[in-house]
């Protein structure tokens, strides 16, 4: 069920230096990034990215440090401009737009979220979220009415007429969340937004993500350091590294077959029972009745290892979605499946 | 080897010519476009004199209300008011009220012109490198050259008067505008600009919703400081016919009268703490109600 791509990366490339022209067929021509470091002074910000990002869901993109992925999310609404390559977003080509047509496509399509929050810190906790929509020219009292309700809806009710500084790094990042909300743009650009926070205002807040998620089903593009924080958000997952891809999937397929053993290095941290689901352990056998307990074959690990202690028993049926018998898991299968395999590629 | 004990220099005769055709030139300018430029300023002379007019024939406790209500609206700090009260009976009860008013007037005008120029000139500065390289030395020049040297050719365009002395005055008050203006526009958060470009907003709404409310304690500074810069200039523009405390100083100086340059020179001082204290708590407000001083 991979539905059309609703923003499509094509051979999109971006290098930072003097004549950055000079040096794209080096870089088109997959030239290594120290190699272009060293002998052109050239430095490499994205190189052949392609990828496709399908509509209404969380696209992740997950990379250390100057592995591109700010410049990336930076991409789609052109605040920085690639050197070569072409983004289409909803079917048009951003690439191309002038000025203008640029500063009105950014305020119909996006929205964005920051690290640092980047909240207006003359304006209270209000006014700066109707500031995309005071942009667009809409006028009082739309204007705070939105605002009201999405300031509630990310539980900062009672806080309006605060300024930024008077609020925790979490409530003002809720704020930069309402302000990307309260805007109503299709797509949502968060670029590594829990990464300031405490580990458990982190949580809450991926929680709250998750929720509105739901409920509002928009377009995010999501980028983080964190594999955690990917794995629990992402529906996909791209890892960057110098500039490049290297491996694009769902979470699932990233811990199940790691690309490299740069990547399993980040896998082997992850809690597995979290991530990988019970369809990957079960075993298929032909039966026609099955026990009164069951799981879905999304259940992950975690989950199925509760289901079978809280009930005493040591194997637990799978159902498809409608309610068929597709297979059956057993405990030690799954326990072996949660602790990491040894021998890593 | 007398180059090397004399500087090889233009001969004088040279030097002579070149400096009286400079000179004939200017003369002739002034002579054929004096009484254009002179009704170009008309509409500053009115507003110099009117607003004289009105500081000095209004009864003294109104202005003196008035002032005291401004002081009150820019600080809301009781302290401050009772001392610009205390300062202005101490001048009136020293018989310099109308001087004092006139030099108020002039002062007050100047730094309106200041703003009004200075305030558009730095923002075009902070958007582009090219003017910002063509301006920085022209404010160099208007701040270091000595002022008596760029009164000779306003008074020979335009004579003496208040005119030549207000836009005398202008110039020498209005780089600090200029550069403060630009410096608080450059240095507004670029992690915020990037944030209203990724909102779509136009170089406009940039400029009104973001820079400039958060350049506004810089640029309350570039006032304070043209103000002033203005007062102090204004004991100098007096040699060319400001009337006002500077004219005292002035006869004070040529007779060797020490208590009347005192006082008045006091009476300057006093003001200038007026005006300073006040647009300083007025600034210092901005800030707080900005949210930019942080206060946890």
């Amino acid at each position: 069920m991979i539905s059309k791509p609703y923003i499509k990366l094509k051979n999109v490339s971006k290098v930072f230096g003097q004549n950055p022209d000079t040096v794209i067929d080096l870089v088109q021509n997959n030239i290594d990034k120290a190699e272009l470091q060293n002998d052109y002074n050239h430095v490499i910000g994205l190189q052949n990215i392609n990828i496709d990002i399908p509509k209404n869901k969380i696209q992740v993109f997950m990379g250390l440090s100057g592995s591109g992925k700010s410049t990336l999310i930076r991409h789609l609404n052109q605040l920085i401009r690639p050197t070569s390559g072409e983004i289409v977003v909803n079917n048009v080509n951003v690439t191309e737009l002038n000025k203008k047509d640029l500063i009105n496509f950014r305020r119909e399509n996006f929205a964005m979220v920051f690290q640092k929050f980047a909240l207006l810190p003359h304006r209270t906790v209000l006014s700066n979220t109707y500031f995309g929509l005071q942009i667009r020219g809409v006028k009082s009292p739309e204007l705070e009415n939105t605002a009201k309700y999405w300031i509630d809806k990310v539980g900062l009710d009672g806080f309006e007429n605060y300024h930024p500084n008077q609020l925790s790094g979490g409530m003002q990042q809720r704020v930069g969340i309402a302000r990307a909300l309260a805007n109503d743009a299709p797509i949502l650009l968060m670029d590594e937004p829990f990464s300031a926070l405490d580990p458990l205002i982190r949580i809450e807040m991926q929680d709250m993500l998750i929720t509105l998620q739901k409920e509002l089903k928009k377009t995010i593009i999501f980028i983080t350091h964190d594999l955690d924080e990917a794995l629990k958000l992402g529906d996909n997952i791209a890892i960057l590294r110098d500039g490049k891809i290297i491996q694009s999937g769902t979470g699932q397929d990233i811990i199940l077959n790691p690309y490299d053993s740069y990547i399993s290095n980040f896998t082997a941290q992850v809690n597995r029972g979290k991530v990988i689901e019970c369809e990957k352990v079960m075993k298929k056998l032909s039966k026609d009745t099955f026990s009164n307990v069951t799981i879905t074959k999304e259940t992950k690990l975690e989950e199925a290892v509760r289901v079978m202690i809280s009930n005493n028993i040591n194997e637990v049926d799978v159902l498809n979605s409608k309610n068929k018998y597709i297979g059956t898991v057993y405990l030690n299968d799954v326990m072996a499946s949660i602790i990491n395999p040894i021998d890593e590629p | 080897m007398s180059i090397l004990t004399e500087f090889p220099s233009i001969d004088t005769e040279t030097l002579r010519s070149l400096k009286k055709s400079i000179d004939a030139g200017f003369k002739n300018f002034s002579r054929n476009y004096g009484d254009n430029i002179e009704s170009f300023f008309e509409p500053v002379r009115f507003l110099l004199i009117e607003s004289e007019q009105f500081l000095i024939n209004t009864p003294w406790p109104i202005i003196m209300a008035i002032i005291a209500i401004i002081a009150w609206a820019g600080s809301k700090n009781i302290k401050i008011v009772v001392s610009v009260v205390m300062i202005l009976l101490l001048i009136g009860y020293f018989d310099m009220w109308e001087n004092t008013m006139k030099t108020i007037s002039i002062t007050f005008v100047a730094a309106l012109l200041a703003i009004v120029f200075g305030i558009p000139i730095g923002i075009l500065m902070a958007k582009s490198n090219f003017f910002q390289r063509v301006m920085n030395p022209v404010l160099d020049v208007m701040q270091t050259m000595p002022s008596f040297v760029y009164l000779i050719p306003v008074v020979m365009l335009l004579g003496i008067g208040k005119i030549p002395g207000l836009i005398a005055v202008v110039i020498y008050s209005i780089p600090p505008m200029i550069r403060l203006t630009n410096l608080g526009i450059r240095l507004v958060n670029q992690a915020v600009i990037e944030a209203a470009d990724s909102y779509g907003a136009s170089n406009t709404q940039k400029l009104i919703y973001i820079q400039i409310p958060l350049a506004l304690p810089t640029i309350m500074a570039g006032i304070n400081q043209t103000i002033m810069l203005a007062l102090s200039m204004v004991v100098i523009a007096s040699m060319i016919g400001v009337t006002g405390l500077g004219q005292p100083v002035l006869t004070a100086i040529q007779n060797q009268y020490f208590t009347l340059g005192i006082f008045n020179g006091f009476a300057i001082v006093g003001i200038a703490i007026v005006f300073d204290r006040v647009s300083q708590a007025y600034g210092k407000r901005i800030q707080e109600s900005h949210g930019t001083i942080n206060d946890k």
